[in-house]
């Protein structure tokens, strides 16, 4: 299946859903990664709507990601419950690590901003590639966020 | 036999639990994966059940586990009996009794809601009424009033809406009770269909909770096979539907209006209100939206009797709050106690004051929107009405501990920072004001650190907090001033304000 055609399938089983258009980009993300621009166009298509009514649900949601994701997928979390326990030293930390800033990607790796995982009383948080990392500061952050392909 | 519960909670599994399960079943043990007691500096907190004795084990390990199987009591992890344990005996858990007492799929589905099949609409509601209950959100407003609202407008449709986009630094009480006992919201939601007259129900959950996805999803299957959903609610001719709807990452989507223009497959763009939900709500019908707790309060409630609930807490603050202890706090986690608790019981009390061992400084009470107090103040009693008073507000029960390194003045930034990452964007106050804040907020950072006055930059901050409180949309807006103000009324020092003599705070 090409790319269409797996957003043309979930489109079609989320159609009669409420929230169906929201519900097949999220499935369309988590199938293939991403939501492209022909993929925005198929859902387009199959819920009646403008093209830009879906580029706008796309652009509001921070899951909603419109590039291919790089391998590995760091988050670390910046609000208050992690800044009181050294989140933004731990920040620090990571961005040093991957030789990205906050918010920046490369081919490797994505570093991004996440705004409370729910383990606030256990942080700093962090989160690899979906799997959370509590009491972060403690933790063997270069083993934690072994880069795929680079040992 | 012994039963070994090993918790399923995301903040246990992060902290080692599927480990030390595998190596308690590799030892032969019989496991099963419960919800969290909420003692979340203990995980991962293991229970080892036979005919005699059910004994806790904190922050095990899987190297530890054979020796656990050997010593038992002997063990120095042992705490003994988990009913003797003090943080717990110290609750009040009206909400999260049963939460961690055995696998969540195998708790009692709707143990309330038979029995409340055969009572009138004006009845359950009178019963809400009568037990005070206000909405554990944020808003604190009377759950009766929005329940007889929906009751009392007519339509074709109306809906129910669960709440559980849990965006807020400091609160997991959400998290905690759908991985844990995901029935009592789910019974809760019957019963306050039955009372309204809703016949469809959706509970909204942000995607940072992919356990609690799991968890909750496993949990309306089985009951939905087992005829507590669907239909023909338990045999009584009565149908409800509910699904769950994860969310995409956006923390307006927790404020009502923006979830319901989320749950319809849109941008989550706020609503004006009125009207509110209440009246028109999702697809213009009347729906009541309530978050977690609020829903998870009703099968006590009507088990018990609404004088019941209401005899715990103070004034019109009545019931149990689960309070959730964060940040830089000793013994973090899950506190249930009736409300009028003072900050200092659940700082010093439960939380034994900070995790660093240095003084606790502030402590930010309600997420990103709530205020900073001073641990000066710290003898004031959890209430909606003595925190109004403060000008502050309870929220969802997060209480973020920070020590004495704290900068107020940074804190004041981000305040401004996350408006700015998270307005929806349709007023102007929230989406440009957010962003003029913060750079005031980084004038005010540098003129401090260059030893220079900040007066200046300070004035177009109470200014810009002035426009975004009154010219806001909805709370994202509205609430963003409050922890600034708070942070510069309470700590100006931080703000570089005690090198202005004649200045008062």
């Amino acid at each position: 299946m090409d790319e269409a055609d797996i957003a043309r399938a979930i489109a079609l089983r989320c159609k009669d859903r409420v929230g169906g258009a929201l519900r097949a980009l999220r499935e369309i993300v988590v199938a293939h990664g991403y939501v492209s621009r022909e993929q925005e166009r198929v859902v387009a298509d199959v819920f009646n709507l403008s093209r830009a009514e879906v580029r706008g649900v796309v652009s509001f949601y921070h899951d909603l990601r419109t590039a291919p994701p790089p391998p590995l997928q760091v988050r670390v979390c910046q609000a208050e419950a992690c800044q009181a326990v050294g989140g933004r030293a731990l920040t620090k930390r990571v961005e040093a690590l991957l030789g990205l800033r906050l918010g920046g990607a490369d081919e490797r790796a994505a570093l991004l901003p996440v705004y409370c995982l729910g383990l606030c009383a256990q942080g700093p948080a962090m989160e690899v590639n979906g799997r959370p990392v509590v009491y972060a500061h403690q933790h063997d952050l270069a083993a934690a966020c072994e880069r795929p392909g680079s040992g | 036999m012994i039963t070994v519960f090993v918790p399923l909670d995301t903040g246990a599994v992060a902290a080692g639990a599927d480990a030390v399960a595998e190596a308690f079943a590799a030892q032969g043990a019989r496991v099963a994966r419960n919800g969290s007691r909420g003692l979340a500096w203990m995980e991962p907190l293991v229970e080892i059940v036979d005919a005699n004795s059910r004994l806790a084990f904190a922050n095990v390990n899987a190297a530890a586990v054979p020796a656990i199987l050997e010593q038992r009591r002997a063990h120095a992890a042992c705490l003994g009996e988990v009913s003797a344990i003090d943080a717990l005996r110290r609750q009040t858990r009206v909400v999260f009794d049963r939460c961690g007492e055995d696998d969540p799929l195998a708790l009692p589905k709707a143990p309330v809601l038979e029995s409340c099949l055969r009572l009138s609409p004006e009845e359950l509601i009178g019963e809400i009424e009568a037990s005070g209950l206000r909405g554990r959100g944020g808003a604190g407003f009377p759950a009766h009033i929005k329940w007889r609202t929906v009751f009392t407008t007519p339509a074709e449709q109306k809906y129910l809406v669960c709440n559980a986009d849990e965006g807020d630094s400091g609160t997991f009480a959400d998290r905690l009770l759908l991985e844990g006992d995901p029935y009592r919201l789910i019974e809760g939601m019957s019963l306050a269909a039955l009372a309204t007259g809703a016949s469809r129900g959706f509970v909204y959950l942000r995607s940072e909770y992919p356990v609690a996805a799991r968890v909750f999803q496993a949990a309306l299957d089985a009951a939905y096979r087992e005829g507590a959903l669907g239909g023909d609610v338990l045999g009584s001719g009565r149908a409800f539907d509910l699904e769950l709807f994860v969310g995409a990452g956006a923390y307006i989507c927790g404020e009502e209006t923006s979830l319901l223009e989320s749950l319809e497959g849109k941008r989550g763009e706020i609503r004006a209100k009125p009207p509110v939900p209440a009246a028109s709500g999702l697809f213009g019908q009347p729906t009541l939206v309530h978050n977690v707790i609020s829903f998870a309060s009703v099968p006590a409630i009507l088990n018990n009797g609404g004088a019941w609930y209401a005899e715990y807490g103070v004034g019109d603050s009545t019931g149990t709050m689960p309070f959730q202890l964060a940040g830089n706090v000793a013994r973090g986690g899950l506190v249930e106690t009736p409300f009028g608790v003072t900050l200092k019981e659940l700082v010093y009390g439960f939380g034994g004051g900070t995790r660093s061992g240095r003084p606790v400084r502030a402590v930010q009470i309600g997420g990103p929107l709530g205020a900073y107090l001073r641990a000066e103040e710290f003898d004031v009693p959890l209430t909606y009405e003595a925190l109004t008073e403060r000008d502050a507000g309870i929220g969802h029960g997060g209480l973020v501990v920070f020590d004495d390194t704290v900068d107020l003045a940074e804190q004041a930034r981000y305040a401004f920072a996350f408006c700015e990452v998270e307005s929806c964007g349709k007023c102007t106050p929230c989406r440009i004001g957010s962003v003029r804040g913060k750079e005031a907020m980084d004038a005010v950072l540098a003129a401090r650190a260059a030893g220079e006055s900040t007066a200046a930059q300070l004035e177009v901050v109470e200014d810009l907090c002035e426009v975004l409180e009154v010219a806001s949309l909805c709370q994202m807006g509205g609430m963003t001033p409050i922890p600034v103000v708070s942070a510069l009324r309470r700590f100006p020092e931080d703000f570089g304000r005690h090198r202005l003599p004649g200045q008062s705070p």
